[in-house]
């Protein structure tokens, strides 16, 4: 029998270490793993490098972690939120390291690492600053850079409901970077919403088909 | 002489979406556009966020914490909208699948330059969002920015000196005081607020304009006080 069920916050994060690049779902408040965000401070671990569409708001979760100094680098399109402190304040210290990547390119390197690939060629950001120290090049007339697979230790998810298999389903714009983080990491943690019997999800209305899932915690 | 208010410029950049479009409306300014589409035009906003078919703001009895908008403020589902995840949502955009980007501006060159994404102040970091992916990647980018500064300098120039965004890529530029089409000749100015001469247009433009043949003066059929 296959349950990928948790009983508690410390069991769905148990192995992950210090140095961990973790993939943290969610965009804004919306879709984000809260309390497992919570979780990483509780247990511990640090120097991590945190994928994430933004760099924390007010003082939960990645904003926590930045606070407590647990985190060396953020790799995000847009830091700052509606109350961005945390990062702020370390930004401005020097402690802490940003990687700022253009929205799309976050989640497709993302796409290409959980695809098994070894990187594609954009159009996005040829000829700025972002596009310095890659490689460009000419395809049929049009000039492109090289971005390379972003694969995550840990993916750290919010799902509406999962079954005991990890098919997950997300809730309305709460699915965004959720289903192509699910596919990036070696360890997928899921925090659900409500736990649902095999074969209660609709097999036409899966997101997330649980072979890309490896925990799920009711929170 | 008047300015166009802000709600003003949107209502002009609203007339000229087509029925059938695919649209996406960048932060701040560009969203006030959804407010003004003329009737009998169906335009399906995308939210890069995961939302095709992004309707207004809820009333309260609507309201879904789960349902927000790229700004990350709330907003609702028309019928027939459709959710998605955040790679599908920049391949919708990359792709060349969406008819039209509105983006806000800072400087705009007359190579149809644009920077939008970093004034370089350091007090705080650079955010770029999805910027950059939409400016390459919709078929039609289109900006709506104040003419100048506050302090009167240009914001439209022969080259940007804010960090680019991405090269020749704005076709439309809408400003509180005209209409100016970015061309392989240059920019044609198409519209002028009544009461402000192509001279003194020009005065407060950083890069040389041209009077389309057939240019029209730029009325709002939009009162200024219109509030949002």
């Amino acid at each position: 029998m296959i349950d990928k069920q948790v009983d508690s916050i410390a069991a769905a994060l148990a192995g992950i270490r210090d140095g961990a690049t973790i993939l943290s779902a969610g965009f804004g408040a919306v879709g984000a793993p809260d309390e497992l965000m919570d979780g990483l401070l509780e247990m511990g671990v640090g120097d991590l490098v945190v994928v994430s569409n933004n760099a924390g708001s007010g003082k939960r979760g990645l904003a926590a972690l930045i606070d407590a100094g647990r985190v060396r680098k953020v790799i995000c399109s847009f830091p700052r939120t509606d109350d961005p402190r945390a990062f702020d304040a370390a930004y401005k210290a020097g402690r802490i390291e940003l990687e700022l990547v253009p929205q799309g390119i976050i989640s497709e390197r993302m796409r290409c690492a959980a695809a098994g690939l070894g990187g594609f060629y954009s159009p996005v950001g040829v000829g700025t600053k972002l596009a310095h120290g890659k490689q460009v090049r000419e395809i049929d007339g049009k000039s492109y850079v090289f971005e390379k697979p972003l694969r995550g230790d840990v993916a750290l998810l919010r799902a509406h409901r999962a079954d005991r298999w990890g098919n997950l389903t997300y809730r309305k714009s709460a699915r965004n970077f959720n289903p192509v983080m699910a596919m990036a990491a070696e360890l997928t943690v899921v925090q659900a919403k409500e736990l649902v019997a095999l074969g209660d999800i609709d097999p036409e209305c899966v997101h997330t088909p649980g072979i890309f899932v490896d925990r799920v915690v009711v929170v | 002489m008047t300015p166009l208010s802000r709600p003003q410029m949107a209502w002009r950049a609203a007339q000229d979406i087509d029925n059938g479009w695919y649209v996406n409306l960048g932060i701040g300014l560009p969203t006030l556009v959804s407010d003004h589409i003329p009737p009998g035009r169906e335009i399906v906003f995308h939210s890069e966020n995961g939302l095709l078919g992004m309707g207004p703001k809820p009333q309260p009895h609507e309201v879904d914490t789960d349902l927000i908008n790229a700004g990350k403020g709330l907003t609702t589902l028309i019928t027939g909208g459709s959710f998605f995840h955040h790679a599908d949502a920049f391949l919708m955009i990359r792709g060349g699948h969406l008819d039209l980007s509105i983006m806000g501006a800072f400087e705009v060159s007359e190579a149809g330059d644009l920077a939008n994404w970093t004034t370089e102040d350091p007090s705080f970091p650079p955010g770029v969002g999805g910027a950059m992916d939409l400016a390459v990647g919709a078929r039609r980018v289109r900006v709506l920015l104040e003419h100048t500064t506050k302090d009167g300098k240009p914001r439209i120039k022969v080259k940007c000196d804010y960090p680019l965004t991405a090269a020749h890529c704005v076709s439309r530029i809408y400003t509180n005081l005209a209409v100016i089409d970015v061309t392989p000749e240059g920019l044609i100015v198409r519209e002028i607020v009544e009461g402000l001469s192509f001279d003194e247009l020009q005065q407060k433009t950083g890069a040389r304009l041209t009077l389309a043949n057939d240019w029209a003066p730029l009325v709002p059929k939009l009162a200024s006080t219109a509030t949002h």
